[in-house]
């Protein structure tokens, strides 16, 4: 077991120290997405404990946080993709748009 | 020579002048697609067909009158007495509000077409519109000239066709457009890694969501290639951008439809998209890591993921197996569970496997609907081998299991229409290259190159109309032409190798030949077959007499006018349910059941009233408020789709919910369904029986056949002459198609007693006709 700890810590130590050298954009869009993430956990586990009536609110704002999460995830991938040049900022383009409609479907279903 | 200036601008030229080419081409396969499919118009009239397409075209009516938003709200009293039906919820709404939509552009535009007319040719449009989606499609997946073969073969391949007619104003008439273009920008979106591609396939999974119940098929392919592309390795930025969005604006999407509502996340059919996102941010993850860690690091979490995380795992397959377990149909609907298994329907639901076009196909149907589809689908098959793509290896998937489908039913034959039709355009547009390069390089020593692409256009494959020939010789050349291109600069079309080998010239030749002589069967195949078998309206039956003529039966609009205008507008009218949508539509009076199927016991219920003696259905239809009830009735014509042939289903479905029917009853005693003197004893007491033979054997001798010869059944019936103490003749149609009877309030006292009016019994009729159509009575 200890050793099981040994190498977690090892590994764990590794992928911080190579995460460190990451570009700062790309470490701001994966920050947003752990948070879209931990925003829709929260919200599953909430609706576990509560009741998911009315299903409708549940499906709006976990599926917006999901969904927020995918393409903050897609839109890192296509950034570090380009290596820090200047030109990826033309997929934001794409990105806003997809958030957008998004949004909208989502607000569909608020009550 | 040629200065690199010229020569730049020579290949815009040429560039300049494909483009052309492949606008005409493809403006000549759209109007191919709308033409091939007016023949119902042209041999009967413009008129709505079949059962379906009159509750869409009711429905569109009611949209035109009162609007989107009072459509979405509209609550149908007339079906279903006393339920009624929730229209807004329970239908696909993609049709009806594409057609309602281009009613509402026309009449701003101050054309004054009436809703019928834009409902009769939506299904012709659209087919031209999904010649260009598969243009879209297999353009994509492998160029050009695979989207025009592709596309000029879904133009007219008969299977398409057979729901996609003038008149066919069904859900599939938009539902396979939308399928294919749904597949377009699944794969533009996998190509490009755009996420503004991913937008656009969102809207277009929710135009094919809001059209055809069949987009469960599409929210299973995608999984099972995002699936594929993970197992084989093809793992990349490009498939999450292409997956992962779709997932959740996909379950937004088709939540959003209410018929489909909160079964786009609870329901099995839905589960292989959630799983496989999961697995698919797995895989990335795994490849990141192994990025980021040095190699020492990324084996040591290996282990560890491997020892911890399989317990994991298993704790979370338990949690879906016991929620799955805990619905008796493993959380998939009936519909979907008589897909997949075929046995399904005919042990639990014998509603669903009633229905004709639920049946298995027959091998010989794959010819008829495919014709060189499927003997060119297995080339194409293998071709997407060459090079395996993401793309091609989609469009593998989508054939395979759309043979199966196909397989299940009849009506699933249309998902595979397309898959054929794209596979087949594939290889036939890879052995047209291969014989045109062949010959260009058979011509390379000798001629210039200019001789080549007029060469080969003498006998080129191309698409061979009587109508549009023109168009075969403009596609043709620009295949030719892009063969001569790739030929000329040596490199080899079709992704082989760079040794590949032509073919002598003499072989490219008749290679050519042939292929053109098979595009040609194909093409005289599609027009007979569209012209012929599937153009009849159903609602009006054609003939031929002796002398050449053509004789028209008109009983079904007959009756239902005699019914819109000789009833009471607040009667209930029983029939079985296959006439429920046309009563409705055409009759405009309330119906008990209709070809929705909703409700298993209600339909039970009309079919065990039809099953019953005489008193018991008019105590059962009394219960139900109904004023007339209709037979139809084939057996004075030889119409062979008659409620008595369709009437074991009726025993069947009725006995199902009501065990007092049991079908042997009904049965001769040789265990046969008969109507002569071995009929089963029920039927011969059977409402069902007495309502289609009142006074049939009156009818006179008719070409030397007995009294009472049944012409369907080509027996003589039993009983003969009988008199109806329950109900009253009030209207039978021209050819006895069609025979409406009154239900009384009080039984009829004198049916004991001979009507004076009749022949007496037993004996031939004299002179004495009975009138030939109309009321007998009030």
């Amino acid at each position: 077991m200890a050793q099981h700890l040994d190498t977690l810590k090892e590994i764990v130590s590794s992928f911080s120290a190579a995460y460190v050298k990451t570009p700062t954009k790309l470490k701001i869009l994966d920050a947003f997405s752990a948070c879209a993430l931990a925003t829709a956990v929260l919200q599953f586990v909430y609706a576990k404990l509560v009741g998911t009536f009315p299903f409708n609110a549940f499906l709006a704002g976990f599926f917006c946080c999901v969904g927020t999460f995918v393409l903050t995830l897609s839109l890192r991938m296509k950034v570090s993709e380009y290596s820090g040049k200047p030109a990826a900022a033309k997929e934001f383009g794409g990105y806003a748009l997809a958030m957008l409609t998004l949004f909208i479907a989502a607000v569909n279903y608020i009550g | 020579m040629a200065g690199p200036a010229e020569a730049t601008s020579q290949t815009a030229q040429r560039k300049a002048f494909g483009n052309v080419l492949v606008g005409f081409a493809l403006l000549c396969i759209c109007v191919l697609a709308s033409s091939v499919r007016l023949f119902s118009v042209i041999k009967y009239e413009s008129v709505i067909h079949e059962f379906d397409p009159y509750f869409n075209y009711r429905v569109t009516r009611f949209l035109s009158e009162k609007g989107f938003y009072e459509t979405w709200d509209f609550f149908d009293s007339f079906t279903w007495y006393p339920l009624g039906r929730v229209v807004g919820g329970t239908m696909y709404p993609g049709l009806i509000f594409t057609a309602g939509a281009i009613w509402n552009v026309l009449q701003k535009l101050n054309i004054p077409i009436h809703v019928q007319e834009v409902c009769v040719f939506t299904a012709p449009l659209f087919s031209a519109f999904c010649a260009i989606a598969t243009y879209l499609f297999m353009k994509e997946v492998r160029g050009r000239g695979a989207g025009l073969a592709s596309a000029a073969i879904i133009a007219v391949v008969p299977s398409y066709i057979s729901r996609s007619v003038a008149g066919s104003y069904d859900l599939e008439a938009v539902a396979i457009f939308a399928l294919v273009f749904v597949f377009y920008l699944y794969i533009k979106t996998l190509n490009t890694g755009s996420l503004a591609w991913a937008t656009a396939l969102f809207f277009g999974y929710l135009y094919m969501v809001a059209s055809w119940g069949g987009y469960s098929f599409i929210a299973n392919l995608l999984p099972i290639h995002c699936l594929a592309c993970i197992v084989f390795g093809r793992v990349s930025s490009r498939l999450y951008i292409a997956y992962a969005p779709w997932v959740i604006l996909g379950a937004l999407a088709a939540a959003n439809i209410p018929v489909i509502g909160f079964n786009a996340v609870l329901m099995s059919e839905h589960m292989a998209s959630f799983f496989v996102f999961g697995l698919l941010h797995a895989a990335l993850a795994i490849e990141y890591i192994r990025d980021m860690l040095p190699p020492r690091a990324y084996s040591a979490a290996k282990k560890l993921v491997l020892t911890f995380g399989s317990t994991a795992l298993a704790v979370v397959l338990a949690l879906v197996v016991s929620y799955v377990a805990a619905s008796p149909t493993f959380g998939w609907t009936g519909r979907s569970l008589s897909l997949l298994d075929p046995t399904y329907a005919s042990k639990y639901i014998p509603i669903i496997a009633s229905v004709s076009e639920h049946q298995p196909p027959s091998w010989s149907s794959y010819f008829t609907d495919l014709h060189i589809a499927s003997l060119l689908a297995p080339a194409g098959l293998l071709l997407c081998f060459r090079p395996l793509t993401d793309a091609s290896m989609f469009l593998l998937l989508y054939g395979v299991t759309a043979v199966y489908f196909s397989g299940v039913m009849v009506r699933l034959m249309l998902v595979l229409a397309p898959a054929a039709c794209c596979l087949a355009g594939l290889a036939l547009s890879e052995v047209t290259a291969y014989l045109s390069a062949s010959l260009v390089a058979a011509q390379q020593p000798g001629a210039a190159e200019a001789e080549a692409p007029s060469e080969s256009d003498g006998g080129v494959a191309g698409k061979k109309d009587k109508s549009s020939g023109s168009s075969a010789a403009a596609a043709a050349k620009q295949a030719a032409k892009k063969a001569a291109k790739k030929g000329s600069t040596g490199a080899s079309p079709l992704g082989l190798s760079g040794s590949w080998k032509p073919v002598p010239k003499d072989v490219a030749i008749v290679g050519l030949v042939l292929v053109f002589l098979g595009l040609s069967l194909f093409y005289r195949h599609s027009v007979y077959v569209a012209g012929e078998m599937y153009s009849a309206p159903s609602i009006v039956l054609q003939s031929r007499r002796p002398d050449g003529g053509v004789k028209v039966f008109d009983d079904f609009r007959e009756a239902y006018a005699w019914l819109s205008h000789n009833t009471h507008p607040d009667a209930k009218v029983a029939s079985w349910w296959d006439y429920g949508y046309q009563t409705t539509a055409m009759a405009n009076r309330t119906v008990i059941v209709d070809n929705n199927t909703w409700n298993n016991t209600h339909i039970a219920t009309v079919g065990r009233a039809m099953a019953s003696p005489e008193r018991k259905a008019w105590q059962i239809f009394r219960s139900l408020d109904v004023e007339y009830v209709f037979v139809v009735f084939g057996g004075f014509i030889g119409y062979p789709s008659d409620d008595i042939n369709k009437f074991l289903w009726m025993v069947r479905i009725g006995g199902g919910v009501f065990p007092e029917i049991k079908e042997p009853n009904y049965l001769g005693a040789d265990g046969n369904y008969r109507v002569d003197d071995q009929a089963g004893k029920a039927l011969l007491d059977s409402l069902m029986y007495k309502l289609s033979y009142y006074r049939f054997a009156d009818c006179g001798p008719m070409f030397g056949a007995p009294r009472g010869f049944d012409r369907v059944r080509n027996t003589v019936i039993a009983k003969q002459d009988f008199e109806l103490k329950y109900f009253e003749e009030v209207f039978t149609s021209e050819h006895w198609m069609m025979r409406i009877y009154r239900v009384l309030d009080k039984p009829n006292r004198d049916a004991r007693l001979r009507n004076p009016r009749r022949a007496k019994l037993g004996r031939r009729a004299p002179s004495k006709r009975r009138q030939p159509s109309g009321a007998l009575s009030k």
